[in-house]
């Protein structure tokens, strides 16, 4: 069986249109204009992955959110299940860029990292 | 008291375009005061928790946090001296270059400085510039507003929101909304194609099943405290609603996707020339606007797609402004000579940036960057070409091009120059540099 599906492609603001034709479990690319399109055209087709970024609660701060990001995509599928997932999680300062504030999300292998620098707050003198 | 500071650059702003701009004025030698009105530098990055800043300068797909850091870390390794929670509340040009005066927490510190570099980004927007009609209650929000209140303050702005407008911002706080439990109605633009990248339409609506409605708008806002819904409507080519397609939709907020302007109020107060098509100061090839000393970069001078061209500007004006400053001083105060020849775009284009080319200014072997937006949507092949003094210099065949869609090119400005200095014999019309719109080759 043939099938063709059509998507733009998300890997870089150039945003290809992708065909994409699946013959016997065989997907062919075209319309990209680099490697990578080749790649995402192909997984979109047979099971879509994203990446997923939100922020997490901040505890012991005068900053309230903290910017997050998964290590890696995951089905598009369980963005909303991961989302429910991370809803508890709180951090206090201090944390860094890359540290692990969730590690391997809904069992999928990927963790949740920081994606900015909290510090303590700074001391206020009398001024 | 009142400090006094007296430094060669002055750079009003630590978003993408300020952090770049301090960054390369310091490697050039000069020394930098940051003048930042929060409490952090990083601009309305910190906010962009999504990913996509990076691709064209580093190769990676980086969140907008992750982004400013780099140049953030750049910065502090450099030393820079950044003023946080200052503002500037007069600025002036002076013979030497210009004074600022700002307030920050120890006081009044007044500045003055050999050049200055305008970073001050854009604003949004709002629903008194695109004509709502009908109450005023609350739960209308622009797009930035409520990213804001979301990534940032770790509010929810309502339970049910429509989106009008179709700005990459408006696309993005659909698919945040939406993970955070908000319903998203659907984003209807009165264009009828989406403003936004199309791949923030894939990932931000498609992918959510959230539906684009085009030649669609808002025509009235219903609800007293808070909005109990809008009235949309669809639109005809000439954007006038068509009667009888009115449709009443129950939603308790209205998010608005509609635009941004450059930031430019320190930027009048010094007397800086303002470009109608962009709203932002006229520049040249080193971000240098018709105002001597006053450097301007990144969304201040025009609307970007990308945080990576707005560190491009930031670096070229950071470059001049020290090399500027630095010239003044060696000259005891003199300003460095310069040629501007206006860049003439033709009707086919929103408009080109630089709008101006200093051939009194060469690059050395640099390439200038050049900047412009179509004013309709090309499917066909459009040929632009850049012509100085009556000889083609660049012609580029593109695919497809849509407004909303910046295209940059890189020209060799000693090229330019050179083929002035060759049509000055011939008639004067021919000393001009013109990019022109056309569906053939001329070469």
């Amino acid at each position: 069986m043939i099938e063709l599906k059509e998507f733009t492609c998300i890997e870089c603001p150039r945003g290809c249109r992708l065909a994409v034709r699946i013959d016997s479990g065989v997907a062919t690319v075209s319309g990209n204009s680099c490697p990578k399109g080749v790649a995402w055209g192909a997984q979109e087709a047979v099971a879509p992955m994203r990446g997923l970024t939100t922020t997490v609660r901040i505890e012991g701060s005068s900053r309230r959110r903290l910017p997050v990001r998964a290590s890696g995509d995951m089905p598009l599928s369980r963005l909303l299940d991961a989302m429910a997932a991370i809803d508890p999680v709180v951090v206090r300062p201090p944390v860094r860029r890359g540290d692990v504030v969730l590690a391997d999300l809904l069992g999928l292998g990927v963790d949740l990292v920081a994606t900015d620098d909290l510090e303590a707050d700074a001391e206020r003198g009398a001024e | 008291m009142i400090r006094r500071v007296d430094t060669d650059v002055v750079v009003l702003g630590a978003g993408p375009a300020g952090l770049a701009a301090a960054c390369a004025a310091i490697e050039s030698g000069a020394r930098v005061v940051v003048v930042e009105r929060e409490e952090r530098v990083g601009g309305i990055l910190k906010q962009c928790v999504h990913d996509g800043f990076g691709v064209a300068r580093y190769g990676l797909k980086l969140t907008g946090p992750e982004y400013a850091l780099r140049d953030a870390d750049r910065l502090a390794s450099l030393g820079a001296v950044v003023m946080l929670e200052a503002f500037v509340s007069k600025a002036e040009r002076t013979d030497g270059g210009c004074r600022l005066a700002c307030v920050d927490r120890s006081g009044v510190v007044e500045l003055t400085a050999g050049a200055v570099v305008l970073a001050t980004g854009c604003r949004e927007r709002t629903d008194r510039q695109v004509f709502i009609h009908g109450d005023r209650p609350a739960g209308i929000f622009a797009a930035g507003l409520a990213q804001y209140m979301i990534n940032v303050q770790g509010l929810l702005p309502g339970r049910r929101a429509l989106i009008l407008g179709s700005g990459d911002i408006g696309l993005i706080m659909a698919r945040r909304m939406t993970l955070e439990g908000m319903e998203v109605l659907g984003a209807h633009e009165i264009k009828s194609e989406p403003s936004g990248l199309s791949r923030n339409v894939r990932q931000c609506l498609d992918d959510y099943g959230i539906p684009l409605e085009l030649s669609s708008t808002v025509t009235a806002v219903h609800g007293s405290r808070r909005v109990t819904g809008v009235t949309t409507a669809r639109v005809d080519a000439a954007m006038r609603t068509i009667p009888g397609t009115e449709r009443d939709i129950d939603c308790d907020t209205l998010i608005l996707s509609v635009g941004l302007i450059p930031e430019n109020e320190i930027a009048r107060s010094l007397g800086v020339p303002i470009d109608t098509a962009t709203k932002g100061p006229k520049v040249d090839q080193n971000m240098h606007t018709l105002a001597e000393g006053v450097f301007a970069c990144g969304n201040a001078v025009h609307v970007n797609d990308l945080a990576d061209y707005v560190s491009e500007s930031g670096e070229t004006a950071g470059r001049s402004a020290a090399a500027y400053a630095a010239s003044r001083l060696k000259t005891g105060g003199r300003a460095p000579e310069r040629r501007l020849t206006p860049l003439d775009a033709g009707p086919g284009f929103l408009y080109a940036v630089p709008q101006f080319v200093d051939l009194a200014a060469p690059r050395r072997g640099e390439l200038a960057a050049f900047y412009f937006r179509s004013r309709a949507t090309e499917t066909d092949g459009a040929v632009v070409r850049m012509s100085a003094g009556g000889t083609a210099l660049l012609e580029r065949r593109y695919p497809a091009l849509r407004p909303p869609e910046m295209e940059r090119f890189e020209l060799d400005t000693d090229a330019i120059a050179e083929a002035i200095a060759e049509g000055d014999t011939a008639m004067p019309s021919d000393r001009r540099i013109t990019l022109e719109m056309g569906r053939r080759s001329a070469l």
